[in-house]
């Protein structure tokens, strides 16, 4: 079947066969492999991406059942040189160890901070439940996000 | 023949083989199944509401908030975003987080087939591990789940390993009503989500007070059937069923009162 899915404002047209999965579709077909496949049960969160507005894990859906909808991977957070307030706020905090899970944290984190940009420590565990760093590396990952969070209060006041 | 909502089990479960249906039917672009509201008395779940739409929901804050609380602790945010309900009861896995919450409200189901429409008690629902009622060629179009009358409160207790995305390693939904009615189910704790009848009947017409309470948690054994998986053995399970239910019956009380923690908050 011929699907087509606007992913980070361009539209990409491809053929799908049965159940294959977003995130391999973004993969293998669009050239967009910056969303990580790893658990491909959907408690990793290393493949998350926006479908229409929601986080969800790309693993866990269908592409035939992404057709005509507008998708933003990790690729579409920075504009050339200028990285998104969360992607400089990870880099700044160290919340990078081999960098595996980091585009399924940038995307979780951004969508949080786009809606909220003070969020409290618990609204960003929350936010970021569902994405697991096999280095450990959360302490960095919270503390870098808490001082961006910090910052936009201070901003604001 | 398998329906697609959320997708968020059918999906792995295709890709892993654990389930091969000569037909997958996409039931998302069907008109009337994202309804979520008031409809005599019940607040009726189309089969596309998901866990985030209950989370959200200014009707269940108010009507059915543990349901909201049973909803916000399911998966993570990205699983919430496309997991609904009634494929939670579908997928009918043993730790299903709506079971036991929609098992204290006395839900019902409402089917649809080429014969024509069934209601099924949510208590006759489940039959086994990833077994329901449901026959091939039917589907799920809502749930109903009756307002309850005030003076009421209520406590969804979950116990899992990690707060994030991990299967319940058991629950306990509890129901309060007035003149001294209880309700109390189970889930992750035997082969389905289950009522606990005789659990029940020990604290009819009592507070929750500590004999109230030693009564009932004398009932559990014989009320669960755990087993010992990845998650917990069935000793551990047993055993915290009974702590979870004592938090679970304080928190319905104080909740009834008026009092206690918000909906939502973790107790464990």
């Amino acid at each position: 079947m011929r699907i087509t899915i606007t992913v980070n404002g361009v539209d990409h047209s491809v053929d799908v066969r049965g159940p294959e999965s977003l995130l391999h579709v973004l993969r293998e077909e669009m050239a967009l492999p910056g969303s990580k496949n790893a658990c491909e049960q959907g408690e990793c969160g290393s493949c998350s991406v926006v479908l229409d507005g929601d986080v969800v894990c790309s693993c866990l859906v269908m592409a035939v059942d992404a057709n005509g909808s507008t998708v933003r991977t990790v690729e579409g957070y920075a504009d050339h040189d200028v990285l998104h307030p969360v992607q400089t706020a990870l880099l700044d905090g160290g919340g990078v160890q081999c960098g595996f899970c980091t585009p399924g944290f940038v995307v979780a984190a951004a969508e949080l901070f786009d809606v909220n940009p003070t969020p409290t420590s618990d609204e960003i565990r929350e936010a970021l439940a569902g994405n697991v760093c096999r280095c450990t590396g959360y302490g960095a990952i919270l503390r870098g996000l808490e001082e961006l969070a910090a910052r936009n209060a201070g901003g604001g006041a | 023949m398998r329906i697609l909502a959320g997708g968020t089990d059918l999906v792995p479960w295709l890709r892993d083989d654990l389930i091969t249906p000569d037909l997958v039917v996409d039931i998302k672009r069907l008109p009337g199944l994202g309804d979520l509201d008031v409809v005599d008395g019940a607040l009726r779940i189309g089969a596309l509401v998901t866990f985030a739409d209950l989370v959200a929901s200014p009707l269940i804050a108010k009507f059915l908030p543990m349901l909201g609380e049973a909803a916000g602790t399911v998966g993570s945010v990205g699983i919430r975003h496309r997991a609904t309900l009634v494929g939670n009861i579908c997928s009918a896995v043993p730790s299903c987080d709506s079971g036991p919450p929609l098992l204290v409200h006395e839900a019902m189901v409402h089917v649809i087939g080429s014969e024509g429409g069934r209601v099924v008690p949510i208590r006759e629902w489940f039959l086994g591990p990833k077994q329901t009622v449901l026959d091939r060629g039917e589907l799920v179009a809502h749930v109903t789940v009756p307002i309850p009358p005030v003076p009421r409160g209520a406590a969804f207790v979950r116990l899992s390993r990690y707060a994030g995305e991990d299967l319940a390693q058991a629950s306990v939904a509890v129901l309060s009503l007035p003149e001294g009615e209880w309700r109390v189910a189970f889930g992750a704790l035997a082969p389905t989500p289950v009522r606990a009848p005789a659990v029940e009947a020990a604290l009819s017409g009592r507070q929750a007070n500590d004999g109230a309470i030693a009564d009932a948690l004398r009932l559990v054994p014989d009320a669960i059937a755990p087993i010992t998986d990845m998650r917990a053995s069935k000793e551990y399970r047993m055993a915290m069923a009974g702590v979870m239910l004592r938090r679970a019956l304080h928190l319905a009380e104080t909740r009834r009162a008026g009092a206690g923690p918000a909906y939502g908050t973790a107790v464990m």
